[in-house]
C-alpha cells in the first residue's frame, strides 16, 4: 500500500517545485515575488522589464513617418508617408462599400435609384432558401427579413443593413485573401511554413487589439471596420483552403494530369472544384466571424446594429439593447444556416423543357425583382414599410427586465455576494498572491514531463514574456477570471455532454443548441448577464460561462460517442451496468478528447474575457479598454500578444496531453 | 512472325525513395545490393525494372500491394518521376520530355483509369468524359458529340446529365473507361480498374474491359492484384515483388515454369485443367500411328478429360499439322485434376 500511494505521489512530481516555491514565498526576495522593472533603454514610461510597449510604439511611430515615395499627398508636391499610403489603400474600400450602401439603404446620388426595396430583399432571401434547401430554411430566412422590417420603429432596418453592407464588402474580401493565401500556402512549403505561425497569433489574439492598429493606420468609420473585419476573417479561409487543396485524393489529382491538365487547368478545374466543400466551409466561417468583428468593430466607428447595441448597453437601456441582439442573433443564425446549406449543396441534375423549367429559382428571382420594382412605383411602401406598420416592444421589455430584476434583485444579489465572497474573492486573492517564478516553475514542469526539453522551453519562454511585458498581476487577473469561468463551464458542459451523448436525438438537439449559440456574436452574451448581475465580475464570469460551456459540451459528447462500438460491446459482454460503462470505459476513452474541449473551452474564455472588460473588469481588457481610448497601439498589441501567449501556453501544454493519451490507447500513431 | 512493334520499353527502372536516391544510386553504380538499401534507409519501390510493352497487347502488371506495380505504372506515365532508367514512349525518350511535350502526350496519346474511379464530383457524367477533350480546348459541341459517341459505347446511354454519387460503382468505373477512351489514347493504363467493385460486378466489368478491347485494340497496360483477373486478361503477365519484375510471360508459362518460389505461390490455387495444354504435359509417343482418341497440342487439358478418362485408353497429341508429336495417359490427367482439388483444400 505505501508503495502504491508513493508511486501516485510521483506522479505528481511536477507540482511539488510549484508548491514549495508558493510556500517559500514570504522568504523570497520581492524580484521573485512580482516581475522587478528593469532601466533597459531609460527609466521612465517603461512598465515592464522589457519595454516592449516602447519598442511597438516606436515602429508605430516610424512607420507612421516613414517616406516611401517622394509624391504628390493631399494635393500639395511632397513627401508621402507609410501611414498615408496606408490611409489611401484604407480609402480605395470606400468605392465597394459606397456601392452597397447605396444599394442596401441610402439609395444611389448620381442616378435616380433607391435602395433595394425591403419586399424584394424578402422575396429573394425566401427564393434562395428555397434552392439551397427547402422549405424550413425558406420560412428562417423570410421570418429574419420580416423581424428587421417589423421590428423597426426605432430603425433596426438601416441599422441592419448598414451592418450587411459592411459585410457585404468584407466577405468577397476575406475570402479572396483568404483563398490566395491559402494557394499560395498549399503550393510552396515555404509559404505555409511562414503563414502557420502568423495564423496562430491572429487566431488567438483578441478583437480588440487589431481594432487599435488599425485606427491608427487606416483611420476609423465603416471603412476601418472593414479592414478590421477583413484581417480578422481571413485565417479559417486560409486554413481551410490549404487542409481542402492537401486532402485532395491524390486520383483525382492524377486523373487531372492524365487528361493533359496545365498547371492552371489544374488549379481552376480539378483542385479547387474538388476542394469545394472545404472552401464552402471556409467561406460559411468567414461570413461568421465577419459578423461576430463588424459588431465589435463599433469601436471603431462601424455604423449599424453593433453601434446601436453599444450605445445601448451603455445606456443601460436594455430593453432596446435586447431588440437590436435579438436582431443581431436572427442574422447570425440565418446567415450561418444559409451558409451551411451552401457547403452541403449538391450539384442538380438540371430538369428538361422551357427556361423556366430548367431554372425554376433563377425565374422566380427575375419574377419577383420585376414584381417588387413595379410595386415600389407605385407605393412607397414597397420601398420601406412605413412608419406606422413597425412596432417596438422595448418599452414592455424594459418593464419586464425591470420588474423580473426587482423581484428577483434580492436573491440575486445575495447569490452573487456569496459567489464574489466566499469563492471568487479567494480565488482571486490566491491568483494574485502567486510568485510569478513558481507558475514559470509549474509551466515548465509540466512542460517537461510531457514534452521534455523542447515543450518545456517554451512555455516557459511564453510565460517569461508575458512577467516581462509588465502586465503581470493583470494577466494573473485575467487568468483567475478564465480559470474560474472553465471550471463552472466544465461543472456544466461536461454532465450535459455526458446526458447528451446517451441517445442520438438527445446528442442532435444538444449539438444543434451548441451550433446555434455559438453562431452569436461574443458581445450578445453581456446581454444577459448585465441584465442579472449588474456590472461586476459575476456578471463578467456568467458572460464567459455561457459562451465557454459550449465546446467542452461538444468535445464531451464528440469524445464519449466515438469511442469505438465494438469496445462497448465487449465491456457490455463483461457484464458492465450502465455506471461501470461509463466511468470505466467511455469516459477514460474520451478523456483526450475532452482535454481538447477544455483547450477550445480557455480559447472561448479568452475571447470573451476581453469583451468582458467593457462591463468593467480590472484585468488585461480594462487596460485595453484604456489603450482603445488612448490611441495607444502599442499597449494594445502587447496586451493583445499576453492574451495570446496564455492561450498559446496551455494549447501547446494541453494538446500534447491530448496527444499522448490518444497514443498510449493506440488511437493515434 | 513479324517482330512486334514496341509502344512502351522501359530499361533499368529505378524509383528510390529517401534522402538523396539520385546521388545513391549514382554512387553505387546503379547496382545496389538490398542490404545496402536498408542500411542507408532507402525504399526502393520500382528496383531496377525492364519491360517491352507491345502493340496491341494486354499487359498484366501482378503483384500484391506495395509491390511496386502502381509505381511502375506511375513511372511509364511519369505521374512519378523514376530516379534512373529509360522510358521510351512510341521510339522518343519520354524522360526527356518537357512538360510541355508531356502535356501533348497526355492529351492525345494515352489514358488512365483509376482504381476508386477519380470521377470530378461536380461535373455530370458527360461533362466528367469530355474533360480531356475540355482541357485541349476542343469546342463544346464537338467535345459532347463525341462524348455521346463513347457513353453509347460503355452502356451508359440515358445517364448523360447524372452526377457521379447518383451512379453505382460500376457505372461510375464505366465512366471512368469513357473518359479515358474519349481522346483515342494509343496506350491504355488502368491501374486497378475493376478492385473496388462487387466480385459479381467485377466480372461483368471484365466482360465488358474485353468486349471494348475487341472493338478498340488498343495496347494496355493493366494492373490487378488478382491472378484470376490477370489469367482472363491477359497477353502476357509481369509478377512483381519488391519492387522487382520477378517474371514475365503468358499463364500457362508461369504455371509450370515459375520462377521462385513467390510465384509458385500465386499459381499454386489456379485449377490448371483449364489452363494448361496438352502440350505442356504431353509424353513423347511411343508409336507414331494414331489412337482411336486424337487431341490437339493446344486443346485446354479441361476441355479434352471427359474423353480421355471415360475411355479409359491413351489420346494422341498431334501437332498443327496433324502430325503425332505425343501422347496422353488418363492418370496425367487425374494427376492434373486432383492437384488442383488438392489445392483448393
Amino acid at each position: 500500500m505505501t508503495e502504491s500511494l508513493w508511486e501516485r505521489l510521483k506522479q505528481f512530481w511536477f507540482v511539488y517545485p510549484f508548491i514549495a516555491l508558493w510556500l517559500l514565498k514570504p522568504i523570497t526576495p520581492n524580484w521573485g515575488v512580482i516581475p522587478p522593472k528593469s532601466c533597459l533603454g531609460g527609466c521612465g514610461s517603461i512598465e515592464g522589464m522589457i519595454p516592449f510597449v516602447d519598442w511597438v510604439n516606436n515602429l508605430i511611430a516610424v512607420l507612421r513617418n516613414y517616406e516611401i515615395l517622394p509624391g504628390i499627398s493631399e494635393g500639395k508636391v511632397g513627401l508621402f508617408t507609410f501611414r498615408e499610403f496606408t490611409r489611401y489603400l484604407a480609402n480605395l474600400i470606400d468605392i465597394p462599400l459606397d456601392f452597397t450602401e447605396a444599394l442596401l439603404y441610402k439609395g444611389f446620388e448620381t442616378i435616380p435609384l433607391g435602395p433595394l426595396p425591403w419586399v424584394m430583399i424578402l422575396g429573394l432571401v425566401v427564393v434562395l432558401g428555397l434552392y439551397l434547401r427547402g422549405i424550413s430554411l425558406a420560412i428562417l430566412g423570410g421570418s429574419c427579413v420580416l423581424y428587421l422590417a417589423i421590428f423597426s420603429l426605432r430603425g433596426i432596418w438601416t441599422l441592419s443593413m448598414k451592418t450587411l453592407s459592411a459585410i457585404a464588402v468584407s466577405v468577397p474580401l476575406a475570402v479572396l485573401i483568404g483563398l490566395v493565401l491559402g494557394i499560395l500556402g498549399a503550393k510552396f512549403k515555404v509559404v505555409e511554413r511562414i503563414l502557420n505561425p502568423i495564423l496562430n497569433v491572429l487566431q488567438s489574439l483578441p478583437h480588440f487589439s487589431y481594432l487599435i492598429l488599425v485606427a491608427i493606420f487606416c483611420g476609423v468609420g465603416a471603412k476601418a471596420g472593414v479592414i478590421a473585419t477583413v484581417i480578422f476573417a481571413f485565417p479559417p479561409m486560409t486554413r481551410l483552403t490549404i487542409l481542402g487543396l492537401k486532402e485532395l485524393s491524390s486520383e483525382i489529382v492524377e486523373a487531372g494530369k492524365m487528361s493533359g491538365c496545365n498547371y492552371w487547368q489544374m488549379l481552376f478545374k480539378v483542385e479547387l472544384p474538388g476542394a469545394r466543400s472545404a472552401l464552402m466551409l471556409g467561406i460559411n466561417q468567414v461570413i461568421m466571424q465577419c459578423l461576430a468583428m463588424v459588431v465589435i468593430a463599433s469601436f471603431i466607428g462601424q455604423p449599424g446594429l453593433g453601434h446601436d447595441l453599444l450605445a445601448r448597453l451603455q445606456n443601460l437601456r436594455l430593453g432596446q439593447a435586447f431588440e437590436i441582439g435579438v436582431a443581431v442573433v436572427f442574422i447570425a443564425i440565418t446567415l450561418d444556416r444559409y451558409s451551411q446549406a451552401l457547403v452541403l449543396k449538391q450539384p442538380e441534375r438540371s430538369r428538361e423543357g422551357a427556361f423556366w423549367l430548367r431554372n425554376p429559382y433563377l425565374s422566380g428571382a427575375i419574377v419577383i425583382v420585376v414584381l417588387s420594382v413595379i410595386l415600389s412605383f407605385i407605393s412607397s411602401a414597397a420601398t420601406q414599410l412605413p412608419k406606422e406598420y413597425t412596432i417596438s416592444i422595448s418599452g414592455y421589455l424594459d418593464l419586464g427586465i425591470k420588474t423580473f430584476t426587482t423581484s428577483l434583485f434580492v436573491p440575486l444579489g445575495i447569490f452573487r455576494d456569496f459567489l464574489l465572497v466566499y469563492f471568487f474573492m479567494p480565488t482571486k486573492a490566491m491568483f494574485q498572491s502567486l510568485p510569478w517564478i513558481s507558475v514559470i516553475v509549474l509551466v515548465g514542469c509540466a512542460g517537461w514531463k510531457l514534452g521534455r526539453f523542447k515543450l518545456a522551453l517554451t512555455v516557459m519562454f511564453f510565460v517569461f514574456l508575458i512577467a516581462a511585458s509588465g502586465y503581470w498581476v493583470r494577466a494573473m487577473i485575467t487568468l483567475y477570471m478564465v480559470s474560474v469561468a472553465i471550471i463552472i463551464s466544465m461543472g456544466f458542459g461536461i454532465p450535459v455532454g455526458i446526458w447528451a451523448s446517451k441517445r442520438l436525438n438527445r446528442t442532435k438537439l444538444v449539438l444543434n443548441i451548441c451550433d446555434t449559440f455559438q453562431t452569436f456574436p461574443s458581445f450578445i452574451y453581456l446581454l444577459p448577464a448585465v441584465m442579472l448581475f449588474q456590472i461586476s465580475d459575476v456578471s463578467a464570469i456568467f458572460a464567459i460561462v455561457v459562451y465557454a460551456s459550449i465546446p467542452i459540451t461538444r468535445y464531451t459528447i464528440f469524445g464519449l460517442r466515438n469511442v469505438p462500438s465494438q469496445i462497448i460491446e465487449a465491456a457490455k459482454m463483461s457484464g458492465c451496468s450502465e455506471s461501470q460503462l461509463l466511468w470505466k470505459v467511455r469516459m477514460p476513452l474520451a478523456f483526450p478528447e475532452m482535454l481538447l474541449g477544455v483547450n477550445q473551452t480557455l480559447m472561448f474564455a479568452l475571447f470573451m474575457v476581453m469583451i468582458a472588460g467593457f462591463i468593467g473588469t480590472v484585468d488585461l481588457s480594462q487596460e485595453i479598454f484604456r489603450a482603445l481610448s488612448f490611441n495607444d497601439g502599442g499597449k494594445g498589441l502587447v496586451i493583445g500578444l499576453c492574451v495570446s501567449l496564455i492561450g498559446l501556453t496551455a494549447d501547446r501544454l494541453l494538446v500534447e496531453w491530448s496527444n499522448i493519451k490518444k497514443r498510449s490507447y493506440g488511437l493515434k500513431t | 512472325m513479324p517482330k512486334k512493334s514496341v509502344t512502351i520499353s522501359c530499361k533499368n527502372v529505378w524509383k528510390l525513395y529517401g534522402s538523396d536516391p539520385a546521388r545513391f544510386l549514382a554512387n553505387r553504380n546503379y547496382n545496389p545490393s538490398e542490404n545496402d538499401l536498408k542500411q542507408s534507409q532507402y525504399i526502393a519501390a520500382v528496383f531496377d525494372a525492364s519491360i517491352d510493352v507491345f502493340k496491341g497487347e494486354i499487359l498484366v502488371i501482378m503483384g500484391l500491394s506495395g509491390s511496386g506495380k502502381s509505381s511502375l505504372v506511375r513511372c511509364m506515365t511519369r505521374l512519378i518521376e523514376p530516379t534512373s532508367g529509360e522510358i521510351h514512349f512510341e521510339g522518343s525518350d519520354l524522360l526527356k520530355a518537357t512538360e510541355k511535350e508531356l502535356i501533348e502526350i497526355r492529351r492525345h496519346k494515352m489514358g488512365m483509369v483509376f482504381q476508386n474511379f477519380a470521377l470530378m464530383p461536380h461535373r455530370n457524367v458527360l461533362e466528367n468524359i469530355a474533360f480531356p477533350l475540355e482541357v485541349q480546348g476542343v469546342s463544346r459541341e464537338k467535345r459532347e458529340e463525341r462524348a455521346i459517341e463513347i457513353i453509347d459505347l460503355v452502356g451508359l446511354k440515358g445517364r448523360e446529365k447524372y452526377y457521379p454519387r447518383e451512379l453505382s460503382g460500376g457505372q461510375q468505373q464505366r465512366v471512368g473507361l469513357a473518359r479515358s477512351l474519349a481522346v483515342e489514347p494509343n496506350i491504355w493504363f488502368l491501374d486497378e480498374p475493376f478492385s473496388a467493385l462487387d466480385p459479381l460486378i467485377r466480372k461483368e466489368m471484365q466482360n465488358e474491359f474485353l468486349r471494348l478491347q475487341n472493338l478498340l485494340n488498343k495496347t494496355i497496360v493493366f494492373i490487378t492484384h488478382d491472378f484470376d483477373e490477370a489469367i482472363r486478361l491477359a497477353d502476357r503477365i509481369a509478377i512483381m515483388y519488391e519492387g522487382r519484375i520477378v517474371q514475365v510471360g503468358n499463364a500457362e508459362e508461369l504455371i509450370t515454369n515459375p520462377a521462385n518460389e513467390y510465384v509458385a505461390e500465386f499459381t499454386r490455387d489456379i485449377p490448371r485443367a483449364k489452363l494448361l495444354s496438352v502440350g505442356s504435359i504431353m509424353q513423347p509417343a511411343k508409336k507414331s500411328t494414331k489412337n482411336k482418341i486424337v487431341v490437339n497440342k493446344t486443346d485446354k487439358i479441361s476441355s479434352v478429360a471427359p474423353s480421355i478418362i471415360s475411355s479409359n485408353a491413351v489420346a494422341t497429341v498431334v501437332d498443327e499439322s496433324g502430325d503425332v508429336c505425343g501422347e496422353l495417359t488418363k492418370d496425367q490427367i487425374v494427376d492434373i485434376l486432383f492437384a488442383d482439388e488438392k489445392n483448393n483444400d
